[in-house]
């Protein structure tokens, strides 16, 4: 036996770890625009557009509603998400449970009522929704991009939470009802908490979906302006530097979130 | 006498007293009450547009003289001969772009699910952490990535990359923006996460035994993976070819981002007609070519994967 040549232990060596190679090129590739984004909302810009590196500056951090209308977008993009949440998660639970516990006729109309809006392209939905409205005279803004928020949200919490649902053990309620538990507190004491991860990832679902919604706030906005639709107007007018200041800070807030939420529940775990 | 366990089941007893009868009914009644509210919803806004969208696209008119049913079918003639090139681009595209979804995306999904051990927690945040920031502040971000003077350009330029993929049409002029890669490469990255969830969750359920007993069994790892890791996560290719490909097919954000007038697809067309050209029967036409088409290719595939019950 001869000592393996360097170049074939390189190869030898690459291709055992050739799963994790790509697979840590792909997470580069999900991460690369994130850094940019990042990176870049420390630019200072010659033009209007903050496409091209120029020089170091935190202007724009200690000035994040330095461009008129841009957080006037970003209070109606959560306000909206928050009440789109609100109403996608009450309707889509009710619904969830529905389906999850009881028999009843139309079963598979309204499964397929569900499923549809998650297989459409969303600017179908957005036309047709858009032009309900026209026909009934509707004015657009805030109200029309809420009910059309509340639509598209409702199938995935029914999603979450039903699949939450379905793996619950009856058992448990029906030990609750042995132990004399009314109905209601039945509810409140044993269904509820059980079902809570999946109406929680629900709701955040639906806040996530409604706060970066582009396309169907496209056509059913009129004149009101959103946080996306002031990016994607910005791309035509010129990009302020304050959007990569809030696109880097939603991201760090939102890991933050996760992080605190995984060693909470690592702890509770481990308790 | 009426059991107690008379009013649990849906069907009292004959002889049960009224009164039982009359709870065992509102019972009965208690998951339409559910239903209601969030079904009325998406009938109101989801089914009845699209009635509304059907019978527009057969109307003629203008926005000054008002619109008219007149069962113009020749709207969606007159549609698809004049906008089959941005059909077959938006259909080409998606492809394109579910097929590198699927290339970037089952190693990762694989080395989440199979080999990450520890790390897969970190892995999965770090997939998911993008999405916290705004998609089009991250498809804004390609038009850095992949400017003319910029890193990846002139990588690709002294390699002579670029060379080859003008020469193939993909890219023009050797710059990448506004080129059919540039729209492309923001779909892929705009879908992937749309591909690697559903791919996870079917690798991680497949159990480790299986793999080990092929290795017994003297199967080398590509054939492992040909022959048992592979057609076990089909359930998840299937599901995450389909998240891909419907939204990537009816996207215009990177055609419009990224790309330019050659880079036009359908939903760009819609996009116009609808909210600039104020054209509502065509727009409303193409949608239902759109909607159709896309209904068509996704029931052949679902026959062809052999799947019908999974999704």
């Amino acid at each position: 036996m001869t000592a393996p040549s360097g170049l074939s232990r390189v190869t030898r060596w690459l291709r055992r770890n050739l799963v994790v190679i790509a697979g840590l090129t792909t997470l580069g590739y999900l991460m690369l625009p994130n850094v940019i984004v990042t990176v870049f909302s420390f630019n200072k810009p010659n033009g209007r557009f903050n496409y091209e590196w120029q020089r170091f500056s935190t202007d724009a951090w200690t000035d994040p509603c330095g461009v008129a209308d841009l957080c006037g977008s970003l209070s109606l993009s959560l306000q909206i998400a928050v009440w789109a949440t609100l109403g996608s998660t009450v309707l889509g639970t009710m619904i969830a449970f529905a389906l999850a516990r009881y028999r009843f006729r139309a079963r598979s109309s309204v499964s397929t009522l569900l499923f549809l809006p998650m297989a459409m392209p969303e600017v179908v939905m957005a036309a047709s929704l858009a032009t309900l409205f026209l026909n009934m005279g509707v004015t657009f803004g805030f109200w029309t991009i809420l009910i059309a928020h509340i639509m598209f949200c409702l199938s995935f919490v029914v999603t979450a939470v039903k699949a939450r649902v379905m793996s619950m053990d009856p058992r448990l309620e029906q030990a609750a009802q042995d132990l004399y538990a009314t109905p209601l507190q039945t509810f409140l004491r044993v269904t509820l908490p059980i079902a809570a991860p999946g109406i929680a990832a629900g709701a955040l679902l639906s806040f996530a979906l409604s706060f970066d919604d582009f396309i169907i706030t496209n056509f059913n906005a009129g004149s009101t302006v959103t946080f996306p639709m002031f990016v994607w107007g910005s791309a035509q007018r010129g990009t302020p530097v304050q959007i990569n200041v809030i696109g880097t800070a939603m991201f760090v807030i939102a890991v933050l979130c996760v992080l605190v939420g995984q060693l909470a529940g690592g702890r509770r775990k481990r308790s | 006498m009426a059991s107690p366990q008379a009013t649990a089941t849906d069907r009292p007893a004959p002889e049960a007293p009224p009164a039982l009868r009359a709870a065992a009914r509102r019972k009965k009644l208690v998951p339409y009450w559910l239903l209601l509210p969030g079904i009325l919803w998406l009938l109101v806004f989801f089914a009845a547009p699209l009635v509304y969208q059907a019978s527009t696209s057969v109307q003629t008119g203008s926005l000054e003289e008002g619109f008219e049913v007149t069962w113009h079918f020749a709207t969606y003639w007159d549609a698809a001969t004049e906008y089959y090139p941005q059909f077959l681009r938006s259909v080409g595209y998606a492809a394109t772009a579910t097929a590198g979804c699927l290339a970037l995306g089952y190693p990762l999904a694989y080395l989440i699910a199979l080999k990450a051990g520890r790390w897969r927690n970190l892995l999965m945040i770090l997939v998911i952490a993008p999405f916290f920031t705004s998609f089009l502040i991250r498809t804004l971000a390609w038009k850095t990535i992949l400017s003319d003077g910029g890193p990846v350009v002139s990588a690709l330029n002294s390699l002579h990359v670029l060379g080859l993929t003008d020469a193939l049409g993909i890219t023009e002029g050797h710059r990448v923006l506004a080129t059919p890669l540039a729209v492309v490469c923001g779909l892929t990255y705009n879908f992937l996460p749309f591909m690697i969830l559903p791919l996870y969750t079917s690798l991680e359920r497949i159990d480790p035994r299986l793999l080990e007993a092929a290795g017994d069994l003297y199967a080398k790892p590509i054939t492992t993976f040909r022959k048992v890791t592979f057609p076990l996560s089909m359930p998840g290719v299937v599901a995450g070819t389909l998240l891909t490909f419907i939204p990537a097919t009816g996207d215009y954000i990177n055609a419009e981002l990224l790309g330019s007038t050659d880079q036009k697809m359908i939903g760009n067309v819609i996009q116009s007609q609808f909210l600039r050209v104020l054209d509502y029967p065509t727009a409303a036409a193409l949608s239902f070519i759109l909607m159709a088409a896309i209904l068509a290719m996704v029931t052949l595939y679902i026959r062809k994967s052999g799947t019908e019950d999974l999704v």
